[in-house]
């Protein structure tokens, strides 16, 4: 099963702010994560992480500071602020709201009708 | 792993890396974090039983592709993409950026030509003293339709836009030539001094493509302002030489060519090369380098060990500043200055940098630029009723406090994102959200002040 891209968007900020308030991490400890919890399901382009981490920096969301690696890189870590905790509470209120509501119509029941192939 | 095979996969991620680079949306240091993602990602796959080229290449597509890549980074890095506009194809870029070459020049042939269209009407470019007052209300009025226009057609600007500009135009067409001025009056040269600042403002409504509230969108148009005014002083500087040796050359076979000169060239090149700046500033902006940051760069440091020195002096000396009538505008010009000099060094910078040793200095500079005017502020406010409110004096303080409140507010800023109490995006921001009160003043003065002054 693909999850539409519109959707994957959505859902980037709250996963990457609550993937991080779980501690500092980096691009690609946050990408093997999102790979982990869905089960291989959410499937993200590796690459489109960093400009979305880039602009919860901007927006103060998220703290960064450059670091090293276990093999001596250098690598980017990212950490929650408490800007970035209050948003993920709202992020979290706002996704209560959509889930509930869709679970309040026939959504969660639906069966498609099987059709003629 | 052997030497061999890990020498390959450091060629690879060489020219991985040097294939990025040229894309001017990602930086050296976005590279890096890739790199440090890509390698962990090689890692990963050689553990799972692939080789290394196996695994560079699966690690690379898993990245995404370079263009959509790109095209994301941009997006969330406008600062950036001010270098290179277009992410699109070659040929793409290879036709749009004729067609609006030849748009450009059609404009800017159309506003030397406007400039002469009075002249059908008798006014003359060197005739009489109302003639000549006549261009110097209506000078900008002309010419600036046109660079806004180039904009909304490059923008393609909404018609609520498009009337919204119409109508500020208007505006300033009648408040300039509505009231009887007295000539050479200050309400006059006051008017004239400020249309171009509230109509250069409104331009950038056309520039932005109607989203002029965009922080992101203001400050392109900060940045595109200093570049278009360093391009627009060299081609003055080549129209000046080239008028020169024209003249010097038909002087030679005995014809005086200053005359035509004055009335034709000068005027229709002068209002052309307005249109013909802005165009090869959109053009050439993938090309060139800003400039405008880099002459910060160097007078950054002057001013503020010029500000110091003066100072010091005054503390040594202990001589007072003199009061006369100009010194209110000099302390004027010295703080819209340091503003400048403040905003374009902000233009340039990357707003996820830590604080830099410019950084400490440009708020040394901000600070002393603050306590210079108010030294000076205190002489001319003890005095201020000796001399009373006059329009020059009334504007001049008003601008004086509008410069005083962005400094002062800057300094706070600067002060908390040095001390990592804040970020630097909100002195940005501050600076964005500011430019509204230039316009606003501007248009106060040009419409409100001749009436309360009594066209004096």
């Amino acid at each position: 099963m693909d999850i539409g891209k519109d959707l994957v968007a959505a859902s980037a900020t709250p996963l990457v702010l609550a993937i991080l308030s779980e501690g500092e991490s980096y691009g690609y400890a946050i990408i093997k994560r999102v790979d982990e919890l869905s089960s291989g399901r959410l499937k993200w382009t590796d690459g489109m992480l960093y400009p979305v981490l880039h602009r919860l920096e901007r927006n103060g969301l998220v703290e960064a500071k450059w670091g090293k690696s276990e093999a001596g890189r250098r690598r980017k870590y990212y950490q929650l602020t408490e800007q970035g905790s209050e948003e993920l509470a709202s992020q979290q209120k706002q996704w209560q709201v959509v889930n509930e509501t869709l679970r309040s119509t026939p959504f969660q029941l639906f069966q498609p009708t099987p059709q003629a192939v | 792993m052997s030497h061999a095979e890990s020498q390959v996969l450091e060629e690879r991620i060489a020219e991985w890396r040097s294939y990025l680079r040229r894309r001017q949306a990602i930086q050296a240091t976005d590279i890096d974090e890739l790199e440090d993602h890509l390698r962990s990602r090689v890692a990963d796959l050689k553990e799972a039983g692939l080789d290394e080229e196996e695994a560079f290449l699966i690690g690379v597509k898993r990245l995404g592709e370079l263009d959509t890549l790109s095209q994301e980074f941009a997006r969330e890095h406008s600062e950036r993409l001010w270098k290179r506009l277009v992410v699109a194809g070659d040929d793409e870029v290879g036709s749009r950026w004729n067609r609006e070459a030849l748009v450009a020049v059609g404009l800017a042939i159309a506003a030397g030509a406007a400039i002469k269209v009075p002249e059908l009407f008798g006014i003359q470019w060197n005739g009489p003293e109302t003639d000549q007052l006549f261009y110097v209300r209506n000078l900008v009025l002309i010419i600036l339709p046109f660079l806004a226009g180039f904009f909304a057609w490059k923008r393609g600007l909404s018609v609520t836009g498009q009337i919204a500009l119409g109508a500020t135009w208007v505006v300033g067409l009648l408040a300039m030539n509505l009231p009887s001025f007295t000539p050479g009056g200050d309400t006059l040269i006051l008017a004239v001094i400020h249309l171009p600042i509230a109509l250069w403002l409104t331009v950038g409504v056309a520039y932005a493509g109607g989203a002029w509230r965009s922080h992101d969108h203001r400050m392109n148009y900060v940045r595109f302002s200093g570049e278009w005014f360093i391009y627009y002083v060299l081609i003055a500087l080549g129209g000046g030489v080239f008028m020169g040796l024209t003249v010097f050359v038909f002087s030679a076979i005995g014809f005086d060519s200053e005359e035509s000169l004055i009335i034709w060239i000068l005027p229709v090149g002068a209002a052309g090369a307005v249109i013909v700046a802005g165009w090869l500033v959109e053009a050439k902006q993938s090309v060139i380098e800003n400039m405008a940051p880099v002459l910060t760069l160097i007078f950054t440091p002057l001013f503020a060990l010029m500000l110091l020195v003066f100072l010091v002096t005054m503390a040594f000396t202990g001589s007072g500043i003199e009061v006369d009538r100009d010194v209110l505008i000099g302390f004027d010009l010295l703080l819209v200055l340091v503003v400048a000099l403040l905003l374009y060094s902000i233009s340039a910078r990357d707003p996820h940098a830590d604080p830099t040793a410019f950084d400490a200095l440009s708020l040394l500079l901000v600070l002393c630029a603050l306590l210079v005017d108010a030294l000076a502020l205190w002489a001319i406010l003890a005095r201020i009723t000796e001399f009373g409110f006059t329009p020059n004096r009334v504007a001049a303080l008003g601008e004086n406090l509008i410069l005083v409140v962005n400094l002062g507010w800057s300094a706070v800023l600067y002060t908390k994102f040095l001390r990592k109490r804040g970020s630097f995006t909100a002195l940005e921001r501050w600076q964005t959200g500011y430019l509204p009160v230039y316009a606003v003043w501007a248009a106060i003065v040009v419409v409100v002040f001749p009436t309360l002054f009594g066209f004096r």
